[in-house]
């Protein structure tokens, strides 16, 4: 493994617009890094502020929220 | 739903017609098709794109675009070597699902049906037309469709704008508007009413690709007359966009640029080298109308659009046959989407008798009870190899083995073919499953398959969690097998954490009561009435003045010279005659509360009060003419609105058409004291000046314009008078004609753009075409917290999608309360906002999805923080014994989870999304760092 920084990130999608963009962009089989893991929620309205810091807490080198 | 098809023949009457259809063969069965573009991949043979414009290249065996659909691959049979030349077949064994079938045939189907819908969108521009402009000539002419893939991120150059000649970047592009529009040459004497918008967005589009680059756009008027069209075009103008009133004469390769030879108002002659030349090019009747006019028995107008009426907008000459869309003359999305609800509506009324016939309801079993034990099964796919060529399959669901409240896992080939699904459903009663894992694909395509499967094997469908390792994961990490494998494990991971608190939630329904209620009982209001009795259902029209009609009553004629007086009083009769409409004049919306379904309104009227409990409500409040000020009007008798004018006009005085009239447009609006344009204001101004030379031919007429937006059909009225003599002169915003008195004239001063001098005349009449400000939306938005827009019209749900629902579930718009229109548009509005409004009428009960908000009770403190952010109106505070309590308004409620995000005591939860459940998923996140960090060690 290099010493480059790979950094881990966790995402919240909106289901409507985020998550599906995400689902496009595979139909379409755009290439991108693979250090994303999601939350898929309704709105990002459902994100209270607690889980990004609780996302920091657990590990997080940072967080997306795409909505 | 049947595409590869084409309508052959049409017999019969209204209810019981029947079309003959060819379906043509796709070669591949669309059951079994996972979309998953293997096929594309191995097929050998080039095929250009004609999707993409001819952009770029596909393959013979393909489908068009991402969200097509169906979402099932054809093939194109010009092309397939297999179809061609009998040689090839590579497809045949790689497709893992077995989808495709060179044995199809064309196939003639014939179809009982009770009316027909005429949708066919329209047709292109001809390669004629096109070559004036030396389209053909040098490869940095494009048309704008072809710019907008160009433009477009997923297309085939991912957004960037580059010259074809040399693939240069271009630093100069010039928009040419009303190619094909507005245009005797080429037949079409229309405007397309669309290209103006679409070219100012591809503009804004390439300058946010690239800052630096110089656009211009070169017209004759910019018709943005849509609703806040103006705001896109002020962006436009703030971005740098530069907008040059002139006629282009000619487009000359020069060296490796393009040289413009144009002309300007005032006569001058430019020649101006870009780039790259975008033709704005406008719509065309569809190629094939004379042959579904032929079949369907239909008429079209002079251009081939199928020929409707002012009244009827979307009825056709043969009964049972109704038209919507671009067929019926040009228009963009949202006027579509509301012809297509408007025609569905329609043709819903004459199939009333034979509503819900046909419909087949499944059973499901009893859901059984979940019992203390987590139970979870975690199913992972292969996808053929979409997923298993990447992912290593096997390994994510060894992963689970030891995960807590996992009692059973397996792969499969494909999860979602019949067979898997069975297979599923098996396993969960057999291992007693209470909770289903399934890493596969999107849940936004395949869950709802699933929760079927769910409910049939006795759970409740929200037991489900899917995994998006294809289209999130192996798709898009192609060359990172191992990164890939990791990443799926750990959704897998995160998702088996949130399955563990998932709670079956319930299904609810709540009964609607079948009686809307309508405000405002002019054009729209009543076409509401009368649309929705069609359909069956009762309705209450509240009217405020003492008589009904509103605006149209004021009117004489529309532009198509059809009489409004006759035809307002056959609507007035039909309304006050038909038995399920009951109209309430003088009346007031005094109070409104409840959600969809069940509302109950309190009318006043009078000294009387009324309480009427409906299930929707319909806004058309309708507006007025504006009256602004510093132009005299009200101070001088000699300055009128158009509408006064119009009424004068008709009257019978015999100087009533003036020896001389100049005509103000934008008095007012766009820029003065209303921002926005009023849309209908200069077809206004067209009619009345074409009145006047009709009574008074050798008056003069005058029309001082910003932009003449007589988009469409009105094009030729405006044509007309300009032939018959009336002078249409531009002015700048800067540079507002002035009125004033000196002595007992009144003057009119302006600075004439053509002869490019101070004009100062003192005409007969002035008339202002003042623009429209909507009635009372200010009260009845606070009254049914329905938003509005900066202008105070009522802001609709989704302005492309959903045009005349509110967010407000249960509340419709349509009329001038939505925003100024014509009225064509307003009855075909209406249409539209009447079949929205019947679907919860239809169905009887709104069913409620089971992802919804609850309180807490215990934990609320009754703050009403979650009432004034819902943007839904779907929380309301009630009263538990002395303390006020948030209560969500199920039925409302769009699953969001602002209320539950904001809620200072946690008293508000999400259903499938609880606090606790994301908290879980984020710890399960959590164990990425643990476990990389063993890797590295």
């Amino acid at each position: 493994m290099s010493d480059d920084f790979n950094p881990k990130i966790l995402g919240f999608l909106c289901n409507w617009c985020c998550y599906a963009a995400a689902d496009a962009a595979g139909v379409s089989r755009f290439q991108y890094p693979p250090n994303l893991r999601t939350i898929r929620v309704m709105c990002t309205g459902r994100v209270d502020p607690a889980f990004i810091v609780r996302g920091f807490i657990e590990g997080a080198d940072g967080i997306f929220t795409g909505g | 739903m049947l595409t590869n098809a084409d309508l052959l023949a049409l017999d019969g009457k209204p209810g019981d017609f029947t079309a003959k259809i060819r379906q043509r063969p796709r070669y591949i069965d669309a059951d079994n098709c996972t979309a998953c573009g293997l096929c594309t991949q191995y097929c050998p043979k080039h095929l250009v794109d004609p999707y993409n414009e001819g952009l770029a290249l596909t393959r013979p065996i393909h489908i068009d675009y991402a969200q097509a659909v169906p979402a099932t691959y054809y093939i194109d049979p010009s092309s397939c070597l297999h179809l061609t030349h009998d040689t090839c077949q590579i497809c045949v064994p790689v497709c893992q699902s077995h989808a495709i079938n060179f044995s199809q045939q064309p196939e003639e189907i014939s179809l009982k049906i009770g009316a027909v819908i005429l949708s066919p969108g329209f047709g292109r521009i001809s390669k004629e037309t096109l070559a004036k402009f030396s389209y053909g000539k040098h490869p940095d002419i494009v048309t704008a469709v072809e710019f907008e893939r160009m433009t477009t991120a997923s297309g085939p150059f991912l957004g960037e704008v580059k010259c074809f000649s040399d693939g240069r970047h271009p630093k100069s592009i010039a928009f040419i508007q009303c190619v094909g529009s507005r245009d005797l040459g080429c037949n079409n004497g229309y405007c397309s009413s669309v290209c103006c918008m679409y070219a100012i967005k591809e503009a804004l589009v390439a300058k946010e690709h690239d800052p630096e680059v110089d656009i211009t756009v070169y017209y004759m008027d910019i018709r943005t007359q849509g609703k806040e069209f103006d705001k896109a075009q002020l962006r436009a103008e703030a971005m740098g966009i530069k907008f040059v009133r002139a006629k282009v004469a000619d487009v000359t390769p020069w060296e490796n640029r393009l040289q413009l030879t144009y002309s300007t108002l005032d006569g001058r002659h430019e020649f101006v080298p870009h780039d790259m030349v975008v033709l704005s090019v406008g719509l065309e009747a569809p190629k094939d109308a004379h042959g579904i006019a032929k079949i369907t028995g239909i008429e079209l107008n002079q251009y081939d659009f199928a020929k409707s009426d002012t009244f009827d907008p979307l009825t056709t000459n043969v009964d049972g046959v109704v038209v919507a869309g671009a067929f019926q003359g040009p228009k963009d999305i949202p006027e579509s989407v509301t012809q297509a609800s408007a025609a569905a509506g329609l043709v819903a009324g004459m199939l009333e008798k034979q509503r819900g016939q046909g419909i087949v309801h499944t059973e499901y079993p009893e859901e059984k009870a979940m019992g203390e034990e987590v139970r979870i099964g975690v199913f992972v796919c292969h996808c053929g190899i979409n997923i298993a060529s990447v992912v290593d399959v096997h390994k994510v669901e060894d992963s689970v083995e030891d995960m807590e409240g996992v009692v059973y896992h397996t792969d499969s080939l494909y999860s979602c073919s019949a067979d898997a699904v069975e297979t599923l459903k098996e396993r969960i009663i057999e291992h007693n499953l209470n909770r289903v894992v399934i890493a596969a694909c999107s849940p936004r395509t395949h869950e709802p398959l699933f929760q079927e499967t769910l409910k049939s094997a006795g759970l409740n469908r929200c037991l489900i969690e899917m995994v998006n390792i294809r289209d999130q994961c192996s798709w898009v990490h192609a060359g990172e097998p191992d990164a890939a494998t990791n990443k799926s494990e750990d959704l897998v991971r995160m998702a088996v954490a949130k399955a563990r608190g998932m709670q079956p939630l319930p299904e609810q329904t709540v009964p609607v009561t079948p009686k809307a209620v309508i405000v405002g009982a002019g054009i729209a209001g009543m076409t509401v009435a009368l649309t929705l009795a069609d359909q069956g259902f009762d309705s209450v029209l509240l009217e405020k003045g003492k008589t009904l009609g509103g605006n149209l009553g004021l009117l004489n004629h529309t532009l198509d010279a059809s009489e409004t007086a006759a035809k307002l009083k056959q609507l007035v009769a039909k309304v006050k005659k038909n038995k399920k409409i009951d109209v309430i004049t003088s009346a007031e919306l005094v109070d409104f509360s409840g959600f969809v379904g069940n509302f109950s309104s309190v009318v006043a009227s009078g000294k009387k009060e009324h309480t009427i409990d409906h299930g929707v409500v319909v806004l058309a409040t309708g507006g007025h003419e504006h009256r602004p000020g510093g132009y005299l009007l009200d101070e001088n008798k000699k300055v009128l609105t158009q509408m006064e004018l119009e009424k004068r006009l008709a009257g019978r005085a015999k100087n009533r058409a003036p020896d001389s009239i100049v005509m103000i447009q934008c008095a007012g609006s766009r820029g003065d004291d209303l921002k926005y344009c009023s849309k209908v204001c200069c077809n206004h101004a067209v009619k009345n000046a074409l009145q006047i030379k009709e009574l008074n031919p050798d008056s003069q007429v005058i029309v001082l314009y910003r932009d003449m937006r007589t988009y469409g059909y009105a094009e030729d009225a405006y044509r007309e008078a300009r032939l018959k003599g009336v002078i249409f002169i531009p002015y700048e915003i800067e540079n507002r004609p002035e009125v004033y008195e000196k002595g007992r004239k009144l003057h009119v001063k302006f600075f004439d753009e053509l002869m490019q001098e101070e004009m100062d005349i003192t005409p007969d009449l002035v008339a202002l075409s003042v623009g429209i400000v909507p009635d009372g939306t200010e009260d009845l938005s606070k009254l049914l917290k329905a938003p509005l827009t900066d202008d105070k019209f009522f802001l609709e749900a989704h302005v492309k999608l959903r045009p005349v629902e509110l967010p407000v579930s249960g509340v419709y718009v349509c009329g001038l309360a939505h925003g100024p229109k014509p009225v064509d548009e307003t009855i075909a509005q209406a249409q539209a906002a009447a079949a929205k409004a019947a679907i919860p009428l239809v169905k009887g009960a709104v069913s409620v999805d089971p992802i919804v908000s609850t309180v807490d009770q215990d934990k609320c403190i009754g703050c009403s923080l979650c009432v004034s952010l819902c943007p839904f109106g779907a929380i309301e505070m009630i009263k538990v014994g002395k303390r006020r309590k948030a209560q969500t308004i199920s039925a409302s409620c769009k699953a969001c989870g602002i209320c539950s995000s904001h809620c200072p005591t946690f008293a508000i939860s999400m259903g499938g999304f609880t606090n606790e459940q994301i908290t879980d998923q984020i710890i399960a996140f959590g164990g990425v760092k643990e476990k990389e960090t063993a890797d590295v060690a």
